[in-house]
Order: structure tokens, then sequence, then C-alpha cells
């Protein structure tokens, strides 16, 4: 387990009346999501997905829709039960949890955002962000004050007595994530948090909730339908496909070496610019002469090609210590880019 | 035997049936019946006594102040327009009993109606046997259960309210079944996202999304209740409805017609303040309940508004 905040293993989700009988007859015969819908009249929601995310990480789950992500990140806070399989949070066993604890779990060790925001409408935002004190059994002194703590981290001190619908839809996602910090969990899960926005306000939040998350530390499960959000966001990514994991790993990873045509199908149109780093293209030294350019091994492929704006002699790539390790031509420059 | 005319035979004696089962349920288990007229006993004859015996100006001043404070200072004008109306033709004694039948037949439909409507709600199987219940106790022509009532509950407003509640019933416990259903589901998820128990789900979320809904169920049953007033007449029950049915008896073309204008006003007032119940804060503008009104008026000039 080590320092897995959440780890998820062998986890399979199958709908249905007959879902233990299709369980058994997948894992003895392997069969596919549509030979269970034909003979079991269930539906295959998740196939053996395991992956575990890192204290303080943002891990995304990226697939399109029906592709199980919202099923599989809904097993964390157990809102829908596994048919097999099994998951830790922050070190306790939560498949097997009884209802109280579940409860508690809830409350306090994880929150939640949704993508059509979920705010209920009758109550204010105070009364929205307090919630999950509030069924704790929270006075509601100490409720106003966390709801205050929170709005204001998401600069919406002044909003507490209003109501939602008097929000716009970038501030009522705002109090969304309010709501989910409200009672300082460890973990965030947030099911496509940022979809339903305009893509100017999508970037402000992404932009807020990395500044966010960067002094916080919380441990984000992160779902998106969108390639681009994922990379921007995430440590490690997971691509699902028909309910199942296709590929882990970290942004660059996924973009330069897709598992299959299904990834390679997605990471085709992204930029490369900001994700391709010198030490991934660069070409042995075999005794050639450094040069005058250096970039860090680190460095990004648009500050190798800002080097070749000026003149198109190779660059050398260095390490921390100064010592030549690489060289990059204009030539490999150009081939990465393109992809 | 005709072979041509076989239907000239009674081959299944249904009426026989049901006279039988009825006399044996009437001799055996009355006491039963007779215990559960008593709660809806205790409840009309409180508020009846409380509406009769009042100073008939106090209780149109409640009124109007009821509503007022549900829905504003229109409907305060036109429910004292209406009281004032029922009042002056000279029905206001009958029209309290009414109020009071049809308000006794809301509190009970309410109590039973609502639990049967979120349960249904929740277990579609109870709904799917529920379901044919309520439609039988819709469409089943009134007058056909008047009889067993009386043989079971004997005459009078007690019985009335019963026969009532028996007909009211459906639209309550059927849309708030639907109220319910119809909270979105991602609200329900967040509740339980953040720790809710099954019980605080639904009272601190489902309930009062359902509120609307559920408001439009109660004005449906109370408008229902209203409608069998002279229905129930027959069975002995006081009040506007017997006004008319015995104007139509003693064709006496002058009481009859205020009976049914008495009928006709009342149903307005309870309507109109039925109605404005269901109107959530939201739709107000979010202002509470006692921030408007007689009560935010009073409120205001205590310096506290």
């Amino acid at each position: 387990m080590s320092d897995a905040q959440i780890e998820c293993r062998d986890l399979w989700k199958i709908y249905g009346n007959r879902s233990d009988e299709a369980m058994k007859a997948v894992l003895a015969e392997g069969l596919s999501k549509d030979e269970v819908r034909d003979r079991f009249g269930c539906v295959l929601g998740v196939r053996d997905a395991s992956f575990s995310v890192k204290k303080g990480e943002i891990f995304c789950i990226m697939g399109l829709s029906g592709s199980g992500k919202s099923t599989l990140v809904r097993h964390v806070n157990r809102l829908i039960e596994p048919t097999s399989g099994q998951i830790h949070v922050a070190g306790q066993r939560v498949d097997t949890m009884g209802e109280d604890e579940l409860r508690q779990l809830r409350a306090e060790t994880i929150g939640m955002v949704f993508q059509h925001m979920a705010l209920w409408p009758h109550r204010t935002l105070g009364e929205n962000v307090g919630f999950g004190l509030e069924v704790r059994g929270v006075d509601l002194e100490t409720r106003r004050e966390a709801a205050i703590k929170a709005l204001e981290a998401m600069d919406l001190g002044g909003w507490i007595d209003h109501y939602p619908d008097q929000l716009s839809g970038g501030m009522q996602q705002r109090v969304g994530l309010a709501r989910a910090l409200a009672a300082d969990p460890e973990i965030l899960l947030m099911d496509e948090p940022f979809s339903a926005l305009d893509p100017l306000i999508r970037r402000q939040l992404q932009d807020q909730f990395l500044n966010l998350s960067a002094h916080m530390h919380k441990t984000t499960l992160f779902i998106t339908h969108d390639l681009d959000e994922a990379i921007r966001m995430g440590d490690h990514i997971a691509i699902m496909n028909d309910g199942e994991i296709v590929q882990i790993g970290t942004p660059e990873e996924i973009v330069t070496s897709p598992k299959d045509d299904y990834v390679a199908e997605f990471v085709k149109g992204i930029s490369r610019v900001a994700l391709v780093r010198a030490e991934s293209i660069m070409e042995p030294m075999n005794g050639r002469e450094a040069t005058e350019k250096t970039v860090r091994v680190n460095a990004e492929l648009g500050e190798i090609i800002d080097l070749f704006m000026e003149d198109q002699s190779p660059v050398t790539v260095v390490n921390p210590d100064q010592a030549s390790v690489g060289q990059i031509t204009i030539k490999d420059a150009l081939t990465a880019l393109r992809g | 035997m005709d072979i041509w005319n076989i239907f000239d035979t009674e081959w299944i004696p249904v009426g026989t049936w049901v006279e039988t089962f009825l006399q044996w349920v009437v001799t055996n288990f009355r006491f039963i019946f007779q215990a559960i007229k008593v709660p809806f006993e205790i409840v009309l004859t409180g508020l009846e006594d409380a509406l009769t015996q009042a100073p008939d100006l106090l209780v149109l001043a409640l009124i109007i102040l009821v509503a007022w404070q549900a829905g504003g200072r229109r409907l305060g004008l036109i429910s004292a327009a209406c009281m004032l109306a029922i009042g002056l033709m000279g029905a206001w004694e009958e029209s309290m009993t009414t109020l009071s039948i049809v308000l006794t037949c809301v509190v009970f439909c309410s109590l039973i109606g609502i639990p049967l409507g979120v349960y249904s709600a929740k277990n579609d199987r109870f709904w799917t046997v529920l379901q044919p219940m309520l439609d039988l106790m819709q469409t089943i022509p009134s007058f056909v259960y008047l009889v067993p009532i009386v043989m079971l509950f004997s005459i009078g407003n007690v019985s009335g309210v019963i026969v009532t509640f028996i007909y009211a019933l459906p639209p309550v416990v059927r849309l708030t079944n639907l109220g319910i259903r119809q909270v979105r589901g991602d609200m329900v998820e967040a509740a339980r996202a953040f720790g809710a128990s099954n019980r605080q789900t639904l009272y601190k979320v489902e309930l009062p999304l359902a509120m609307p809904t559920i408001m439009a169920g109660v004005n449906q049953t109370i408008m229902m209740a209203l409608s069998m007033v002279v229905v129930s007449s027959m069975i002995s029950v006081t009040g506007l409805g017997q006004m008319v049915l015995r104007g139509i008896g003693r064709l006496d073309m002058g009481l009859a017609t205020v009976g049914g204008l008495g009928i006709v006003f009342l149903a307005i007032v309870i309507d109109r303040v039925s109605q404005s119940f269901g109107i959530s804060s939201r739709e107000r503008g979010h202002k509470k309940w006692y921030e408007t009104g007689p009560v935010g008026y009073v409120r205001s000039l205590m310096g506290r508004g």
C-alpha cells in the first residue's frame, strides 16, 4: 500500500439482476461487454480496474461518455457498490465497511464535486456548504464558520446568505468546490467539474483549482472527457474505454507512447510543446563536440524550438552537473513536434 | 333453460355475496370500524366547535389573515370578499361545518397520503400494488360505497369525512410519489456523498425539493373533498351540501342556489390559499414566509424587518 491514498484493486461492476452469474461467466470465459449484455441482460460498467493514487497528487481519469469513468469514481466513496474487488481509501478498507463508518468517511475524508454542480436550490450557500457538517450533528455556529472559510477560499465570502440560482454557472461550481472542501477532507473526487462551463471560465477555474491544490495538497481524482484538461491538471492520467482502464501514465507518457489505437486517436491533436522534454528526444553524444547552446534535460520542447529561432545549429543537453548528455538537431525537434 | 338467453339467469351472484359478506363484517367487526372513527371524530368536532362557536367576525378576520400571509394582499382581499358574501347570504354556519369537514379530511389525507407516496417512490413493487387500488378509489362512483360506509360507520358528519377521505386520498399519494421521483438524481447523490443517511436525505433534500408537487397534490385533494360535499350530504352530513340537497328535494331554488354559491366561494378561498402554500420561497424572491404578509408587517413595526 505504501503511500497510496486511494487504491482500487481488480474492481468490477456489473449492473443487473444476474450480476453474480455474469461475473462468474466473465471470469471463466472472458466475455466481452456485448456478450454479457446478450447472455445475462447485464451491463458491464467497470472491468477489472486497478489503480492507485499517491497522497497529494491529481489523478485524472479520462474517457468518452459511457466509458465507465463516473461509475469508477463512485466506487471510491461507494455511492456505487462494487460487484467484486477491493477499495482502500486513506488506509481504510472501503468495500467491506459498515454503513456508519462509510457515512463518516464520506462526511470527513472525501469531498465530492459534481458535473452539474448539484447545489440544493432550497438552501443558501452557507447551508449548502455546511451540509456535510450538519448531517454529522455539528452545531450551527461552527458550521457557519466553516462555510464562511470555505466560501472565502473561493472568493465568495459575501454570498453566504444567497441562493444558488442567484449565481452564475462558474460561481456555482466554485460553491460546489467550497462544499467539497468545507470539512477539510484529505481526498477530492471531481466528476467532470468544469465540463458544463464555457471555455474561458473553465480555464480560470482550472487555474484556481491548480493554485489551491498546490498549497492544500489534497489527493484528487479528477474525471474528464477532455484530454487537454487531463494533461493540464493531472500528475497521472488513466484512460478508460468500455469500462476498462486502457493505459495509466504521466501526461508525457500518454502523449508520446500511446498504448493502442484508441489512445493514439485521442492524443493526435494534442500539442506537444509543453509536454515533450529534452531528454526524451535527444540523441546520445557519441563523441560529438558540445555546442555553445545548451538546455537542461527537463527543458520543454517549446524552449528548444525558441533556441532554433535564431540559428539552426544543434543544441546540447546538459544534466544538473553541467555535463553534456546528448544533442538535439532541428530535425529532432520538428519530428517531436509533429508526433 | 333458454340457451339463447343465458343471461336471464344470474350466474355469479356478486350482489348476494357482497351483502352476506357485509352483514358478516357488520355483526362481527363493527367495533373495529367504530374505533377507526375515533380519531376522525376528535379532529372534526375540535375544528367544528372552534369554527362555529367562535365569534363570526373573529373567524372571518383569521381567514383573511391566513390568506394574506399565504398569498399576499390581493388574496387577502379576494378571500375577504368571498367569505363576506357567504356570511351575508346567511350560509356562514353551514360553510363553517363544511370547512371543518374539508380541513379534517385534508389533515388525514396528508397524514396518510404523504408517507404512502414517499414509500411508493422508494419501492417500485409497493407502487405497482398501490396504483390499481388508487385507481379503484377514484373510479368507483362514490354512491356505491355510501351504503357500506353507513352500515359500518353509521350516518353523520364523521362518516361523511370518511367517505370524502376515500375519494380524496389518491391525488396526494400520486403527486407525492411523482414529486419524490422527480427530484434530480445528482441532488440525492450529493446528499449521500456528504454522508447523509437515507432519513436525512429524505427530510433535508427530497421532501423540500418535492414540496411544490406535494402541495399540488394536497390542493387536488382539497378540491376533490369539496366536490364530495353534496354527495356526502345524502348520509346526513350537515353544511353547505345539505342546503343544496334540501333545496333540490323541496324544489326550493333559492336555498339550493345559496348552498351552491357558498360552495363556490369557499372553494375559491381554499383553492387559492392552498395553492399559495405550494409556491416555494425561490419563486417569491427568496423571502422567508415570516418576512411577508401580516407577520412581516408586524415584525417591521416592531423594528425587526
